[in-house]
Parts: C-alpha cells; structure tokens; sequence
C-alpha cells in the first residue's frame, strides 16, 4: 500500500472549528478531486495545535508548512500552489512578529521549539474520530503490553516509578493512589476519570478529549487492570459537546474493536466505560463532590477520610484521575519508567499542559516539561506581552492559586516551587496580566468566581469568602481604610484553616497573594483613594486641563449627565459630584484637554 | 469491522495502518533523514516530475529507505528536469538532473544506499530561483 504522499491537516479543535476550519476542510476536498489528486493527497481533521490565537490552522505534511487563519476561500490557493506546485502561499504562512519575519514552517516557530509532546502527543497530529490512526500510533499497544506482560503490581510498580502525579491540581503521586485502591478487597471497584475542567480559561483537558479521545480509553482501561476494576467511568461537563461526541465515537470504536468490552484481546480482562454529565459547577470538580454528583445526589464535597480509593462511587473503592494524568499513562507503559522520569525537574517528572490567556500575543495550549521557567513559558513560547505593554504578573492555579511576579520568573516552574512562591500548579491555566491591570481588581474578579461557586455547605466558605469580597469592594469604591488589610489577612486565613474542601481552603489565595506581591497598590488604593492602573472607577477622576481647553463644546456636548459646563470659546470645567466617569468627554476632545487623574 | 481478538492481531493491524501515518512522524524530524525534493512546477510537471515523485516514494517505501520527499517550486534548471535534490544527513544537498524512472532507480540504489557517486550532477555552486529573490 503507498498511502498518501501528502498530508494536510486541518485544526478541528472548537477554536478553529468557530472560525469555520469544517468549511476549510470541505472546500480543500473539493478542490482536491476537481484536481484530481484523490491518491496523492489526503486531508485529515485533527485535534487542536494549541496556536488557537491564529486559527484556523492547517499544516502540509510532509514539509511541516503550518498556514495561519486560512478561510474557507483560500483552499483553492493552497491546493493549486502548494499541492500542485510546490510554491508555499507566503500571504497565509506564520509572521514572527518579533523578528518580523515570515516563518515557513512549524519547526521554526518560537511557540514550538521549547515544547515537549506527550499528553498532547496525537492532537493536531490524528484524526481523533479515527481509531486506526490511534492504532497506527503506537495505540492500545501500552493496554496489550500491560495485559500480556504485566501483574496489575508491576504496571503499578512502573507507574510509581515514573514519578507521575495528579495533573489535576492536587498532585498527587498516580501510582500511589493506584496501589491504595488496589490494595483493597472488593466485588466492585471503579475507574473515574475527571473531566470537569472548571478553571476559568482553561481547556487543556477538552482539547486533549477532542484531539486524542483514544488515549484516555486507552488509560483508564489500563487503570481498571492495574486496581482490579472492570467499570470506568468519565464524568464530564455537558458544555463540551465536541468532547463528549468524540469521546463516545471513540468508545464505540473501541468496543467495535474489542478494545473495550469482555475478553479483551483474548485476556479474559473485562472493561467497560460510560458517560456522566456535570453541569458545570466548579465544585463538582472536587473528587469526592464528583462522586455525589455521579450518584445523582448534590454535587457537595464530604470530609475525607475516606478518601475514594477507600469508598467512592456507590461506597465502593474508587480511583479519580484526571485527563491529562491519564493521557500521560500509554506513553509511560510504552517507553518506561526511567524515559519519564528523566523529564522534569528532580521533584516533578514529565510535562505539564499550560493554557495561556490573558495579555499574551501567543494564546493558547502548550506542553513543557517540568522545571522551565516562566520567563521560557511567557517571553520565547508565548510571545510577550501584547501591544509591547510592561509584564506585571501571571495567575497560576486559577481561582485557587495566586500570582507570580517579575520576581518568579527565573523559578522553575513545579508543585513544590509554585507553592512555595504563594501560587498553585493548579490544573494549568495561566492568565497573564500587564502594566493595565489592577491586582485588587483581579483579586476581587477570582473570588467573585469562588463567592458564586461556593456549594454554602460549610460556613466559613460560604459566609467568609462574602466578607472578603465586601472588604474588596470597599476599597476598590475608595472607601477602605488600614486596618482592612489586616481583615483581609486575618479572615483569609482562617476560611484557608477551616473550611471544609479544596475550594474553601484555596479561595483567599488570589487575596493573600496579591497583598504579599502588590501591597502598594493597596496602600494606593486606601490611602491616596487612587487606582495606579486606571481600573477601579471609583477611584478615577476626570478632569479638565485649562491650558489645553480652546472651549469647542464638543465635550459638554457629548456628557450624557451634563456634568461639564462653560460657554463657547471659555474654559470647561468638569462637576466630579455628576460625572459618571463613562468617558466619552475624552473620546470626543480633539486637543487632550481631558485627563483621568 | 472485525474484533480484535490477540495481541498478535493488533500488531499485525499496526504494522499495516503505520505507513499511513508515518509521514507525520518522520516529519518531524527532517534533519536525520534522507531528504528528496522534487521540483514540482508547471514546467517540471510537464517534463514527467509527478511520475518521478511517484516512482521514487513507491520505490523508496519498497526498499525500505527512510526517507522524506516533498515537492518544491522550481529550481531554476528548466533544461534539465525534472530535477531533484537529495540531502543524506551530514552532506551538502546535491541536485540531479533528467530524473527518469532509470536514473531515479540509480540514485537510490547507489547514492543514498551506498554513497556512491552518480552521474549527472549538476554543480553544488547553484543557488535556486527562489533562494536569490
Ligand atoms: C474546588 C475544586 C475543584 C477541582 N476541579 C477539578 C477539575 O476540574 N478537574 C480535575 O481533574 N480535578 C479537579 N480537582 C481535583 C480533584 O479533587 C482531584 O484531586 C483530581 O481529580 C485527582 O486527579 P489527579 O490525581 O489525576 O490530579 C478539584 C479540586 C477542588 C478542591
Ligand atoms: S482549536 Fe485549532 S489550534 Fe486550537
């Protein structure tokens, strides 16, 4: 069989699907066959590249030519110059803007160069909706392995030994929590894997679910064997429905296969995997709150112990793994325990997948290897800071974490290291903030998140993440004093000690981080009743400079309170008691008279 | 579709579904590879360069060469094509002229097989088209 010679790969993540890369892939079909070129090149949807910022992408193989935000119309181009000639369409090709260069290729992209595969190994690169293109990877090749070759003690043993851990947020060790729930005695045990992904602005496990459903099947199937469970089960949110379409075509195909089912490949091991549907509240993504909601009780966290390897779903032993740890699971089977662990740092081994937002020119998903620095993470695979703005900080862990300044930029970037500098590994979303962002601000926007997540279960979150959110408000609104600090501090960590899950012990995080880093922004905001940032509206202040005021009008006209008075042709002046502080006085002066102070 | 029933099985199936992706991977990782670029222009079309690529890709999966081939613009040499380039790893790229089925065969067999030299060279001191714009 000679196979296709080309191979142009189309992004179809739910990024690059939106700005139509399903048009994209039609339309390079159809100018394919009127080329007549059916044999020669063949066009396949993958999973998401992680360069989401430019989508839609697509990439020519075999010449790794990667084509930025291509429009259905451009397809004609590609194919009848690149496909049929050989000429690159430079119009379409990546420009660096720092050197300002055009970059043919993807092995020349900054945002490439410093990133390691390997939960992510198969997006961008298979059709996820194809299980012979998995198979052709190396898929199902670490479930055979496991099943013929290896006790459930000795996969558990390699997957202790490779150091992995939780790449959910906790971090714990993977095959530890395997050997717990194997080493209980039970008629039933189950698999969970957790899909729930509630981190603002993060979606490193949905791409991995749409780009590589396989290797999640794949894993949990190698977790059932490994603690003695022939039941899994994937507890996603409903607002990921390309992931959930995916996930089940590809259980499907793997029970075609019998890759799921009874007797799988003739081993006699039993397993099967089915869909739960969360809706979406970010505390259901807690282990034990997850179970309950799986047991179609509320989705509220109990005390641990006992923890779910000892009684999870339905009382009986259980494992929760979340996406990516499993998505590192085949990879590890396959190339050993010593492979993984020479990745990494000395106390975190392999990658991490991070999704860059915020003040960013690169947004998007990368994989890196434990230990870079941020410095690594945001300058070179990143791209700066948009608009050449001062970089000020980056939230890590989401809502539970903190935020790390201009002084983290040279840590290496691991569990232990993030803690240590106040922040979180978290489940890897990292919002970068420049020189226009206010940190009370920013603190307050995260626990507005946590304030209406909070399940109100336990009082010290429910009513303490409140008061926090009301001592931020004050100063923001200007009317906080000194002593509020203190409050903040104080009351957070308490709610830290004292409530009852994951949610309540890290929701001061963004609060106490940002008074350690930024306390001269409070100090601003309380004493001088400024925002440095121009954030905080309440605490800005229009004004009319007199020398450049030539009295046109023009800004008395556009105030929509009449707070601005003075005749044609005199100086204008601004009534601060009326003023709401819209700016449209400012958009409309021509000579800069209008400032905010 | 079958089940999959042995362990057996499922390696045969890959080894079968493999060339199909292989390309991906072995894209990667262009510089560890024998490299062919076939001038792939109206012009060089015209003189029979797509049944050369042809040839070779089919010829090169069947002597189990590992090799990259991809598809330029035109070289420059209009009189001599269709061309190609061969890059092996460590040495400069070297361009043939003429490249028929014959001489397709000749270079693989004797010079990204054996090293040897083969006729029809034409001189290393070029600079294509598209590298002097
Ligand atoms: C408030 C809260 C939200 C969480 N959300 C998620 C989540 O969305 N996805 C996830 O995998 N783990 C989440 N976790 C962590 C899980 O409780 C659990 O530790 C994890 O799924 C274990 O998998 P791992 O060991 O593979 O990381 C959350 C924890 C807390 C306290
Ligand atoms: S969705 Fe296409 S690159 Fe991310």
């Amino acid at each position: 069989m000679s196979g296709y010679k080309i191979h142009l790969l189309v992004c179809g993540g739910t990024g690059c699907k939106a700005s139509l890369s399903t048009a994209v892939v039609e339309n390079l079909n159809h100018e394919i066959k009127t080329q007549g070129l059916d044999d020669f090149a063949q066009v396949v949807t993958t999973g998401c590249f992680g360069f989401c910022e430019k989508g839609p992408i697509v990439k020519i193989i075999p010449d790794n030519t990667f084509y930025v935000q291509v429009k259905p119309e451009d397809a004609r181009e590609i194919v009848e110059e690149h496909i049929v000639k050989g000429r690159k369409v430079e119009r379409l090709l990546y420009h660096d803007p720092d050197k300002e260069t055009i970059v043919s290729d993807s092995k020349h992209m900054n945002f490439y160069k410093k990133q390691v595969r390997i939960a992510l190994r198969n997006c961008g690169v298979i059709d996820p909706e194809n299980i012979d293109e998995y198979i052709a990877r190396d898929g199902y090749k670490a479930l055979g392995k496991v099943l013929s070759e290896k006790t459930p003690e000795e996969a558990i043993k390699l997957i202790k030994d490779s150091g992995l851990r939780g790449r959910g947020g906790g971090g714990f060790s993977t095959g530890m929590k395997w050997e717990l729930a194997a080493k209980n005695i039970s008629d039933e045990k189950y698999v969970v894997c957790n899909a729930d992904e509630g981190d603002p602005g993060a979606f490193m496990d949905r791409s991995i679910l749409e780009g590589d459903p396989h290797t999640v099947v794949e894993a949990m199937a190698i977790c059932g064997y490994s603690i003695g469970s022939n039941y899994g089960l994937v507890y996603i949110r409903a607002e990921y429905p390309l992931a959930i379409e995916r996930l089940k075509t590809a259980i499907k195909q793997a029970r075609d296969y019998g890759l799921l089912g009874n007797n799988i490949l003739g081993t006699g091991f039993k397993f099967d995997i089915e869909l739960r549907y969360g809706a979406g509240a970010f505390v259901c993504g807690e282990e034990t709150a997850l179970i309950h909601s799986m047991e179609g009780s509320r989705g509220e966290p109990t005390m641990k112990p006992p923890f779910p390897s000892d009684s999870g779903y339905l009382g009986k032993p259980t494992t929760v793994n979340n996406v990516e740890t499993f998505a590192n699971i085949p990879v590890i089977i396959n190339k050993g325990a010593a492979w993984f662990s020479s990745i990494g740092s000395e106390k975190a081994k392999g990658t991490k997948v991070f999704a860059l937002a915020g003040k960013i020119n690169n947004v998007g998903l990368i994989e890196v290897p434990m230990g870079i620095t941020l410095r690594e993470v945001i300058f070179e695979i990143g791209g700066g800071i948009k608009n050449g703005k001062k970089f000020k900080a980056v939230q890590t862990g989401g809502p539970s974490g903190g935020c790390l300044t201009e002084k983290h930029l040279d840590t290496p970037i691991d569990y232990d290291n993030l803690i240590a500098a106040g922040s979180m590994m978290g489940s890897g979303g990292m919002v970068v903030m420049d020189e226009d962002d206010c940190m009370v601000d920013v603190a307050k926007f995260f626990l507005d998140f946590t304030v209406e997540e909070s399940c109100g279960k336990c009082a010290p979150c429910r009513i303490g993440n409140k008061r926090l959110h009301e001592i931020l408000e004050k100063i923001t609104k200007g009317n906080g004093t000194p002593e509020d600090i203190t409050r903040l501090i104080n009351l957070g960590t308490v709610i830290k000690d004292t409530s009852l899950c994951g949610l309540g012990q890290s929701s001061p995080n963004p609060v106490l981080a940002t008074i350690n880093n930024f306390m001269d922004e409070y100090t601003a905001h309380i004493e001088d009743k400024k925002c440095p940032a121009g954030v905080c509206k309440a605490l800005m202040k229009y004004e009319i400079v007199d020398e450049n005021c030539v009295g046109c009008t023009a800004c008395a006209r556009a105030c929509p309170v009449g707070a601005i008075t003075g005749e044609r042709k005199e100086i204008h002046h601004i009534d601060t008691s009326l003023c709401i502080k819209c700016g449209a006085c400012i958009d409309r002066c021509k000579f800069n008279a209008v400032i905010i102070k | 579709m079958g089940k999959i029933k042995t362990l057996a099985d499922l390696r045969k199936m890959r080894e079968k579904l493999k060339s199909e992706t292989d390309l991906r991977d072995k894209s990667e990782h262009p510089e560890d590879m024998v490299q062919i670029k076939v001038a792939m222009a109206t012009c060089c079309i015209a003189s029979g360069s797509r049944e050369t690529m042809n040839y070779i890709v089919d010829e090169l999966e069947k002597r189990n060469v590992d090799a990259v081939v991809t598809q330029t613009g035109c070289m420059g040499y209009c009189y001599a094509e269709p061309t190609v380039e061969v890059t092996v790893p460590g040495k400069e790229p070297i361009v043939f002229g003429y490249v028929d089925e014959k001489k397709a065969n000749e270079i693989i067999e004797r010079y990204i097989k054996n090293g040897e030299l083969v006729e029809g060279i034409i001189p290393m001191n070029y600079r294509s088209i598209e590298e002097t714009k």
